[in-house]
């Protein structure tokens, strides 16, 4: 009777240790979520950042956090926030407590990002931004700093900066086409999808432009999801504008460039078209956006320093385009989170983020450091400037991408020129030309 | 005055467009409500397939924009007729079912095109490239085209109801369904028939606006809504009603661009806001039978 008796006891605590000893055999494993609209492009390069990122590190045999070393494991979260902030917070509730994933990285739409940084912040979990830009993200730091302090921006910067380098961008263009064409009082149209993140930089736009010597010809704000913008090209054409100050981030750009080129509109347009970033973009607008300028990231040829090229080729290799910013997930999680973890030897959130805060590190777009606010209170935004990261102004020159910006650029009469390898200068549309050549 | 001048022509252009557009649209819709009282949800998302399906023939395939448009009509027309036997007559004579099983069938079409051709933006090129002037206001060739096709289907679709035997099936249907089976006409089969020209109404939509507009799996949403619209303005089942409710919501639309530039993205918001006070005033829309009439 007292062999079967061991024999029962032994395979009860061989099932025992099987069963309890699984969740710590699964604990050599750094769990990281990667939440975006992934059958979108920009869920893509969520996606396709994160894993080139896993597959470097786990390929050099994980992450050495304290004695052991720990392999990355990814997993997808779709937050099909273009259609329903609802689902991004359900998707992110599920990463938190389903797939109980160490971190965060991802997330697009502001109006989604918000609600899913609240889910993550209830968890304590670090969540790194790749792709909403929303000021308020950050700004709740200064509010509540305990609360909010594991949030970090990982990309792009906020709706001010962005407002910022399209003014210099739109200032450039101004400059370049006042000086070819002679034209003394150049008129902007400012046009814009309606969306959160745009109302301020509208404002902004209306009150800067005229301070950098144009003339504001009208605003026009179609839907984002528009499909017939003539009516709104016929009334920028009327206004007589040599240049239109773009704001989109939806198909709307596409509409926009596409019906432009189409009914040969005389104006040059630049600011930011996240379609236009796109490498798909020519053909969508079925080769009509062609000259159109928009603020990016990336493009080929262009680096910023030695880390830009092997990202570049080895993304394009991979996945057989150019990224998009999105793909910062690889930034964030190779050279922010990967380094911070060996650093403190731990995963814990709470000695990470003290690290985080101060750290600054060279990323494939540069120098990356956080922000505080202007009273000092760490807020965890993207810091932008000469030295550190400053995006690129891109155009579509020939059926190709390439960086015109900065080219030359000095950020103060006394600060040094900026110039990044591959870049080239920006074109004047034809039809501008055409119409504006005296 | 000039300028002003220039507005109106400027508005008179992009409500013809916009309404054609629309009328296509809402007459298709119209007119399998008013043979058989259904409500097809699923109407635009046909719309979607045959854009799509367009979009393979000349990108995937590499023909040009017609041949896609060839295959795309009879193809879709034929996907209808399939959705319709296998999905809406079994349940036809439960017209909330039908409602809800067609916003069932447009949402799989929705996410099986999600699948397929994820959620990139795709166009296709233009039958006619290029445009003119007229009075000073740039019209694409396509534009004309859809709004030549828009009147010459419209045109077609009278002569069909009007003068030939099945359009007096039709008709008789849509003026009594219980009448008409009692004078012999099969009643399930002139629906069938009428969920068929519906659908190529659809497909025929999607095939001439496709390339003024961008692809992609929820593309049918805002039309729909458009659509809804129209047909309730001008008054459910009744065809002219749909024909003149496009017109007047394009033209609307058009307005709104022109007059309040900063307020485009208002567009939608106030053709709708003229649909509910047209309904306050007119409950049974402008060509509508009136629901104590009916009852």
């Amino acid at each position: 009777m007292k062999r079967p008796m061991i024999l029962m006891t032994v395979l009860v605590a061989l099932l025992l240790v099987m069963t309890i000893g699984t969740p710590v055999l699964g604990a050599d494993t750094i769990k990281i979520g990667v939440i975006g609209p992934m059958q979108f492009v920009q869920g893509k390069g969520h996606w396709n950042g994160a894993t080139m990122a896993a597959e470097q590190i786990n390929a050099r045999g994980g992450v050495k956090v304290g004695d052991k070393k720990m392999k990355i494991e990814l997993v997808k979260a779709d937050s099909n926030e273009f259609l329903s902030p609802t689902d991004a917070t359900n998707a992110m509730e599920l990463l938190l407590t389903r797939d109980k994933v160490d971190f965060v990285v991802g997330g697009f739409r502001s109006e989604a990002v918000l609600a899913m940084q609240e889910i993550a912040m209830d968890y304590k979990k670090i969540f790194i931004g790749c792709g909403a830009s929303h000021s308020q993200l950050c700004l709740r730091l200064a509010e509540d700093y305990e609360r909010y302090k594991y949030w970090f921006k990982g990309t792009p910067y906020n709706e001010k900066i962005l407002g910022k380098i399209s003014f210099i961008h739109l200032g450039t263009v101004g400059a370049i086409i006042k000086k070819t064409l002679n034209i003394p009082q150049l008129k902007v149209a400012i046009v814009a999808e309606k969306a959160m993140w745009v109302d301020p930089m509208i404002e902004a736009a209306k009150g800067v432009i005229p301070k950098m010597g144009m003339e504001v010809a009208g605003v026009w704000q179609p839907s984002q999801a528009a499909t017939d913008v003539t009516a709104e090209l016929t009334a920028i054409q009327r206004a007589d504008a040599p240049v239109i100050f773009t704001i989109f981030s939806a198909s709307v750009g596409i509409s926009f460039a596409r019906q432009a080129g189409e009914l040969k509109i005389p104006a040059a347009q630049v600011g930011i078209n996240v379609e236009a970033q796109k490498d798909g973009f020519l053909e969508a607008t079925q080769g009509m956006g062609n000259y159109v300028m928009t603020m990016n990231t990336y493009a080929r040829g262009v680096e910023f320093n030695e880390l830009t090229k092997p990202f570049m080729d080895e993304y394009i290799k991979r996945f057989g385009e150019t990224p998009t910013y999105t793909a910062d997930t690889y930034s964030a999680i190779i050279y922010n989170l990967v380094p911070v973890i060996e650093q403190a030897g731990t995963l814990d959130p709470d000695k990470l983020v003290p690290i985080m805060e101060k750290r600054e590190f060279k990323a494939p777009t540069g120098i990356i450091k956080m922000e505080s606010d202007a009273e000092g209170r760490p807020i965890h935004e993207l810091h932008w400037g000469p030295g550190y990261t400053t995006s690129l102004g891109v155009q579509w020159q020939d059926g190709k991408l390439v960086g015109v910006w900065p080219n030359k650029w000095k950020a103060a009469p006394e600060a040094p020129e900026v110039t990044y390898k591959g870049i080239v200068p920006y074109k004047i549309p034809p039809a501008v030309i055409e119409k504006y050549k005296k | 005055m000039r300028v002003r001048g220039f507005m109106v022509l400027d508005i008179i252009i992009a409500g013809l467009i916009n309404g054609s557009t629309y009328a296509l649209l809402a007459i298709g819709f119209s007119l399998i409500f008013g043979v058989a009282r259904i409500v097809n949800i699923a109407h635009t998302a046909f719309y979607m397939i045959a854009s799509f399906c367009i979009f393979v023939v000349t990108h995937k395939l590499g023909y040009h924009p017609t041949v896609g448009m060839l295959v795309a009509i009879p193809l879709i027309t034929l996907l209808g007729l399939i959705c319709y036997k296998l999905f809406i007559d079994p349940i036809r004579e439960h017209e909330a079912a039908v409602l809800i099983g067609t916003i069932a069938l447009a949402i799989a079409f929705q996410e099986i095109m999600l699948i397929i051709f994820t959620g990139d933006y795709l166009s296709v090129p233009a039958l006619i490239k290029g445009f003119f002037t007229i009075f000073g206001v740039k019209v694409f060739y396509q534009q004309l085209l859809t709004l030549v096709a828009a009147l010459i289907i419209l045109g077609a679709l009278r002569l069909l109801l009007m003068n030939t035997k099945l359009g007096l099936a039709i008709r008789s249907t849509a003026e009594d369904r219980e009448i008409a089976n009692l004078m012999g006409m099969n009643e399930s089969r002139v629906a069938m028939i009428t969920m068929g020209v519906s659908v190529g109404l659809a497909a025929f939509t999607g095939a001439v606006v496709v390339p003024l507009t961008i692809i992609n799996p929820f593309m049918w949403m805002h039309p729909l809504i458009m659509m809804m619209a129209v047909v309730v303005l001008g008054g459910m089942g009744s065809i002219k009603g749909s024909f003149v409710g496009a017109y007047i919501l394009g033209f609307a639309e058009a307005m709104v661009v022109f007059l309040i530039p900063m307020g485009s993205f208002l567009k939608g918001s106030v053709a709708l806001s003229i649909m509910i006070i047209v309904l306050l005033i007119r409950p049974e829309g402008l060509f509508g039978i009136s629901f104590e009439e009916e009852r």
